[in-house]
């Protein structure tokens, strides 16, 4: 590598020069596959019936895709790579850890999901006006989120992804749709411009936008920084864009509205991705900023779990009530957050990777026991049960999960979360957890006893469909399956999410990734 | 608007404009100018000729949907940094060609595909937002 004598200027001061590996192209393929495969469905948007077969099969790569990353991130810690080969700080960089990878990994497979429910639930209007391009850019949006390394970069990964879910939202052009989106659409928007003012103080305060940089330099000269009102911000925006309480309201004005197979792609993917922003900069970036808040996050958690499960409660259409679990499981997060250390933020990144499956095949469930009843309302559904039993046994093991029972995926991040926080003895917050539990049994116990345990006579049901989809069933099919094995066989999820948490504690790896040998 | 003048000479203005947005992006790699600022100059040439004319002369004048171009600027500029993965260089890193055309030294680079890829995103957005605007105005 030694440059000719005659040059100079040395590059190696401001390139990267060393050729990345091919597998480190892992780290920015899934966002330019969306990317490019979205430009291509667009491009093909007038043939409706060849978008459903290139969607899913785009998808699977990015499956494919993302599984590889979390191997080659198992298999040799966090990666980065910087685009245009400029030195990090200066250059955007791309830096992928164990939790990063394991989101990616999850929301592929809740779009795979959604992209095969989408194949016979979304009609040819919804195909024209772009459901598929649409879901393939809300992906690239989410995986460059999940992805990056650097928080301006975050902030425009947030727009492409609420710029692709207005899209999804107002599919269909109903008047209810245009007003939830714009509720939707107006408090998002605050938030992301809270999100964007807190950056530019950052910048103004640090000089630099690369995560790991920053990481290094607030253990610096932490002294005399305004970082306590930087980290507000950050919570305040974050918290609204998970979705918590007190700024939760958007969530329930708009979740219901648009076509079940988005409200499911949004309670999947849109919250969690709030959430994974607030653990990386609270807990990564500013962790004594984070440990000073915790007791607001932690009530704040504490209120988010109970009106979220008592929201529930007081519901009748499947669709609201649904929404209401999004928000109380977004309590049981923030919960993780608050704890801290890797027992809760483990916690925290387990009960998000469990909910993003869990929400969405609700959703899902919901839709097609809808569809079989002819109502949302549960006053007017039921006989599901006596008209198809395996449907329902899949919507038993989803209401079970959801609650927290033991042999599903909801149970362990509760464990883990209600454990941390025994610990170190904020013991109403774990006997919040286990309260909100009590309270999800008895909201899906509701819909399991009116729609599905009631005989059909009782209600004055008007028809509704009989056929079963075969990719309804099938998508709903994979993702019970997932939260089974991972409520059967917890110990390899258990083991990778607690070292993503404490690689996110203690990010000295996170940092030798971007800056190799202290090279900064 | 729709005077004799303006109708007359819109066609004329439209393609000046659609010359010079050209000018602008090939200019924008070293002094002011680029894809974005290019595409938008584009886009209000199209959407003057639409004033004019109305809206079904510039679609088919334009003969792609304008939310097609945009998806094939948004696909060029997705390329233009792949590329680099066969340059064994990280993405997006700028690379160059020098052919000879003509006798000419025709620098070309992805820096350049990427800022087309820019032009045509803009004048297919903006085309079909002002396209969808002026349709509801009828």
């Amino acid at each position: 590598m030694a440059a000719p004598a005659a040059s100079a200027i040395d590059l190696s001061r401001a390139l990267v020069l060393t050729p990345p590996a091919l597998a480190d192209w892992l780290v920015i393929l899934p966002v330019a596959w969306c990317l490019a495969s979205g430009a291509i469905l667009l491009m093909l948007r007038k043939n409706l019936r060849l978008q459903p077969p290139l969607a899913i099969a785009a998808l699977t790569v990015l499956l494919v895709l993302d599984a590889a990353l979390l191997w080659r991130v198992v298999e040799g810690g966090p990666v980065t790579m910087v685009m245009g080969r400029w030195l990090p700080p200066f250059g955007i960089a791309f830096t992928v850890d164990l939790a990063g990878a394991l989101f990616a990994l999850s929301s592929a497979l809740v779009a795979l999901a959604g992209g095969i429910y989408a194949a016979e639930s979304i009609d040819a209007s919804g195909r024209r006006y772009g459901f598929y391009p649409f879901l393939m850019l809300l992906m690239a949006g989410v995986s460059g989120a999940f992805l990056t390394g650097d928080i301006f970069n975050l902030y425009v990964w947030f727009e492409v992804l609420l710029i692709s879910s207005f899209g999804l939202l107002v599919l269909g052009s109903e008047p209810k749709q245009i007003d939830g989106a714009i509720k939707y659409a107006f408090l998002n928007l605050i938030a992301t411009t809270l999100f964007l003012i807190a950056v530019g103080f950052l910048y103004g305060l640090f000089g630099t936008l690369n995560m790991a940089d920053i990481a290094a330099k607030a253990v610096e000269r932490r002294a005399g920084l305004p970082l306590m009102t930087l980290g507000v911000l950050f919570v305040l925006a974050f918290g609204m864009k998970a979705a918590a309480f007190p700024v939760n309201f958007w969530l329930p004005a708009s979740y219901h509205t648009p076509r079940i197979v988005v409200s499911a792609l949004f309670a999947g993917l849109l919250t969690k991705v709030g959430i994974y922003a607030l653990i990386r900069v609270m807990v990564m970036l500013f962790p004594v900023e984070g440990d000073e808040l915790s007791v607001v996050i932690a009530a704040a958690a504490a209120a988010t779990m109970i009106f979220g499960a008592l929201g529930a409660i007081g519901q009748s259409d499947t669709r609201r009530l649904l929404g209401y679990l999004v928000i109380s499981g977004i309590g049981v997060m923030l919960a993780g957050i608050a704890v801290g250390g890797p027992g809760g933020v483990g916690g925290a990144l387990f009960y998000a990777l469990h909910s993003m499956v869990v929400m969405t095949a609700l959703y899902m469930a919901a839709g097609m026991a809808g569809r079989l009843s002819g109502a949302f309302d549960l006053n007017r559904a039921g006989g599901l049960y006596g008209r198809t039993a395996f449907f329902s046994a899949l919507s038993f093991i989803l209401f079970l999960s959801v609650s927290g029972m033991p042999p599903f995926s909801g149970f362990w991040p509760k464990v883990m979360v209600a454990r941390a926080a025994l610990d170190i003895g904020a013991w109403w917050l774990a006997g919040t957890v286990l309260l909100t539990g009590f309270l999800t049994m008895i909201a899906v116990g509701r819909v399991w006893l009116l729609a599905y345990w009631r005989p059909a006579g009782a209600a004055a049901t008007p028809g509704g469909d009989d056929a079963i989809r075969t990719s309804a069933i099938l998508s709903l099919s994979v993702l019970v399956l997932v939260t089974v094995l991972v409520g059967l066989f917890p110990d390899p999820l258990l083991r990778q999410v607690q070292q993503a948490a404490s690689g996110l504690v203690e990010p000295s790896a996170y940092l030798n990734s971007v800056f190799p040998q202290g090279a900064r | 608007m729709n005077t004799v003048i303006f109708r007359t000479l819109a066609p004329f203005l439209t393609a000046l404009m659609l010359l010079f947005s050209v000018f602008v992006l090939l200019r924008g790699h070293n002094e002011p100018g680029g894809g974005f600022i290019g595409g938008l100059i584009a886009a209000s040439a199209l959407a003057i000729y639409g004033i004019a004319r109305g809206i079904r002369p510039v679609r088919e004048a334009l003969w792609f949907h304008p939310m097609t171009i945009a998806a094939f600027g948004l696909l060029l500029a997705c390329i233009a940094g792949l590329v680099s993965i066969f340059a064994a260089v990280p993405f997006m890193t700028g690379l160059w060609i020098y052919p000879a055309l003509f006798g000419v030294e025709v620098p070309l680079s992805t820096v350049m595909l990427f800022d087309f890829g820019v032009y045509l995103v803009v004048v297919g957005a903006v085309t079909s937002i002002a396209l969808a605007l002026e349709r509801e105005d009828i």
